[in-house]
């Protein structure tokens, strides 16, 4: 078996002070393969991107650990934490925010050379990035113009050539089509698809809409205030959801078509329905397949039934 | 549901000056917004939506734009020609408007609890206490959890989903009579975008709200609308019922907008299906049909002049040539047919 581009264990991201703390990430454990993709869902503020963010180190973490290509984070030489972020690239929620509008898209993709000290003859350093803009569907005739002067998904198409300008093993996708149209999503996914295809990155995407989630992911997993509550294969996990709250998600995706909303019925999701005790030992529980579910014995026995 | 319109757009035109001409952003659009309905708004990025509602806010910054031609009737009067003192009693008031995007709408440095007061207090006469009530149950309604911590943050400190929830609960604040909503929940995840249209349409149905509702996610279009509204270029191509659109559409650019979504069953070794080609520049509009280089089914006249809006039943119209009654009859693609059939039960 190959070993995984990412281990994350127990990881913990805590904000505030004392008695205003927020737990973002609290004790996410999960894995991510070479050339796979794992989606991540659940609902808003429940500690998605902070997770992303930790992992590149944006933030220092509370506790656990995080191992990409099989070396622990922590006892990196400096050298070789250099090496780690260029491997692992983000492509932030915002795509606006997170292009310097006063660089040209060459100024914007060189940028990542130069901090990294790559391709450092003009001609083949030209030649690198009109690769990059046409390996996401651009063209070099778009390389010196300003972020403003591109369309959403264009813009987007931008911020993921500036993640595979360091040529990355995993990149972590950040809600990467949620502000684009249905049919530029349609081209970024078919994009970021093929380009996985080639090249055997790994993704850890980041999204709310989980048609285009199953779509995508080899494995989902759900999280829900700063914890995973079901992770497994995209298509058990649709097909075969055992936490409540995976159900409710499930039951809230809504279809294109007018006669099945009318229809739909929503189930909710409370988290004293489960009317845990005390001394319950609530932990992530196999259901086969690798399948996993936050539970307690109790539930894992009434659902396994 | 077809009451007296509470708004009514007819041939509006918008114009931006930009250093490479001009841009003809929004392209003789007319459509009635009724009392009580949903009208839901899709299209292209770039194609309009967010102008022509922006117009009906009269928001836009002149220059560069410039209201070129039509008028906007709400209720009697003509919205273009009010003053931009009396647009300031209209705004947020009568009509409201939810943007695109929450940051540009929030003061970073303003705490969370003092933005929706303040709104309030700008629009009615309440006492600070009541607004503070207020601004706590509409927390409430739109799902933040523990209103009363929140209230004293900033922007920053709350996630993506949570910020838009607030600029939905400010444009809730007045209780207007149009709610224009630009993609208020692409940021949210579905069990709080389910929560927000439900709120939205309780609220809608307490008070006959009228609701423009602007968005991409074809699942919430079907949800949430009574009319839907198509935009390509500048201009609307079709406009019915959301059951003419999702089973008897009648537009090209409407059936490549229908064939791109995945549903929950989409077959993942299939690539999604796109719309080739990109749109056109609207500086020099196309001749003829804007959207005929990217048709595949284009014939001669639809690069040679533009298409009236044809009917194809009541309150169903599409602007393609290819109902005319001379053209020759092509087929409405087999994924749409198959899902209209898997709900109709028979072929149209
Ligand atoms: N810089 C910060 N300071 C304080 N609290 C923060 C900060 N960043 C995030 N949080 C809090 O951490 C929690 C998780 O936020 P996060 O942005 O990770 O959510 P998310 O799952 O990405 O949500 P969304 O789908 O809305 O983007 C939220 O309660 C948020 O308010
Ligand atoms: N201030 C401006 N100056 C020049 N052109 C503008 C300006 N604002 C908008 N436009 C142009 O007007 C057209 C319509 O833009 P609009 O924002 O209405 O699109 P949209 O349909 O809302 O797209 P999206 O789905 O991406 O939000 C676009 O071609 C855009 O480039
Ligand atoms: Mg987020
Ligand atoms: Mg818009």
């Amino acid at each position: 078996m190959a070993e995984p581009i990412l281990t994350v264990n127990n990881l913990k991201k805590h904000f505030g002070s004392k008695n205003n703390l927020v737990k973002a990430v609290d004790d996410v454990s999960f894995h991510v393969m070479p050339g796979e993709t794992l989606g991540l869902v659940g609902e808003s503020g429940c500690g998605k991107s902070t997770t992303g963010r930790t992992i590149i180190n944006l933030y220092d973490k509370t506790g656990g650990e995080i191992l990409f290509d099989g070396k622990n984070n922590d006892s990196l030489s400096k050298k070789e934490q250099k090496q780690f972020h260029q491997k692992l690239q983000m492509i932030f929620q915002d795509p606006y925010a997170s292009l310097n509008p006063r660089m040209t898209v060459f100024e914007i993709l060189e940028e990542g050379y130069d901090i990294h000290k790559l391709y450092k003859k003009k001609k083949e350093r030209r030649q690198k990035i009109y690769e990059l803009l046409e390996s996401v569907g651009l063209n070099r005739e778009h390389a010196n113009r300003y972020p403003h002067e591109f369309s959403g998904g264009q813009r987007q198409r931008i911020g993921i050539a500036r993640a595979l300008s360091f040529d990355p093993k995993l990149i972590i996708a950040d809600e990467p089509i949620s502000a684009l149209d249905v049919s530029i999503q349609a081209q970024v996914v078919n994009m970021m698809k093929n380009i996985q295809r080639e090249r055997g990155l790994a993704y850890l995407f980041i999204a709310h809409d989980l048609s285009m989630v199953k779509y995508i992911s080899d494995r989902i997993a759900v999280m829900y205030k700063g914890k995973i509550m079901e992770i497994g294969d995209a298509s058990d996990l649709y097909d075969r959801p055992f936490h409540p709250y995976t159900k409710s998600l499930l039951s809230a995706v809504p279809q294109p078509d007018p006669h099945s909303e009318k229809e739909r019925r929503r189930v909710g999701y409370d988290e004293s329905m489960h009317g845990y005790n005390e001394d319950e030992e609530l932990k992530l529980r196999d259901f086969g397949n690798s399948h996993l579910v936050y539970c307690s014995q109790k539930e894992y026995e009434s659902w396994t039934v | 549901m077809m009451n007296e319109p509470i708004l009514q757009m007819k041939n509006l035109e918008v114009d931006f000056k930009t250093y490479a001409g001009t841009v003809k952003a929004v392209r003789n659009v007319s459509f009635d917004v009724y009392k009580g309905e949903t009208l839901a708004i899709v299209g292209e990025s770039g194609s309009g939506k967010s102008v022509t509602n922006q117009a009906i806010m009269k928001l836009l910054p002149q220059p560069p734009a410039i209201y070129a031609g039509g008028e906007i009737l709400f209720g009697e009067t003509n919205l273009l020609e009010k003053s931009e003192k009396q647009m300031e009693k209209i705004r947020g008031n009568e009509i409201s408007m939810i943007f695109q995007d929450p940051m540009t709408s929030l003061n970073p440095t303003m705490k969370i609890g003092k933005q929706i007061t303040e709104v309030m207090r700008k629009h009615t006469k309440i006492s600070l206490g009541d607004a503070k009530k207020r601004a706590l149950e509409l927390m409430q309604l739109v799902g933040i959890p523990s209103p009363e911590n929140r209230l004293n943050q900033y922007p920053h400190e709350f996630s993506g989903g949570m910020r838009q929830r607030v600029v939905i609960a400010i444009a809730l604040a007045a209780d207007p009579k149009l709610l224009i909503a630009d993609e208020p929940t692409t940021a949210l995840d579905v069990t709080i975008q389910a929560q927000i249209l439900e709120v939205m349409k309780d609220i809608q149905k307490h008070s006959q709200t009228s609701i423009i509702f602007i968005t991409h996610d074809l699942g919430v279009v079907a949800n949430v609308a009574d009319r839907v509204a198509v935009m390509y270029a500048g201009e609307i191509v079709e406009i019915g019922t959301v059951d003419d659109i999702f089973y008897n559409p009648q537009h090209p650019y409407t059936w490549g907008l229908l064939g791109s979504m995945p549903d929950m069953n989409a077959d993942k070794k299939e690539e999604l299906r796109t719309i080739p080609g990109s749109p056109p520049n609207l500086v020099h509009p196309p001749a003829g049909d804007a959207f005929a280089a990217r048709n595949p089914h284009a014939m001669k006249i639809d690069f040679e002049k533009s298409p009236p809006m044809f009917e194809v039943a009541e309150n169903h119209y599409a602007k393609t040539w290819r109902l005319h009654p001379d053209a020759p009859r092509t087929q409405i693609p087999e994924v749409i047919r198959n899902r209209y059939i898997q709900y109709n039960g028979g072929d149209q």
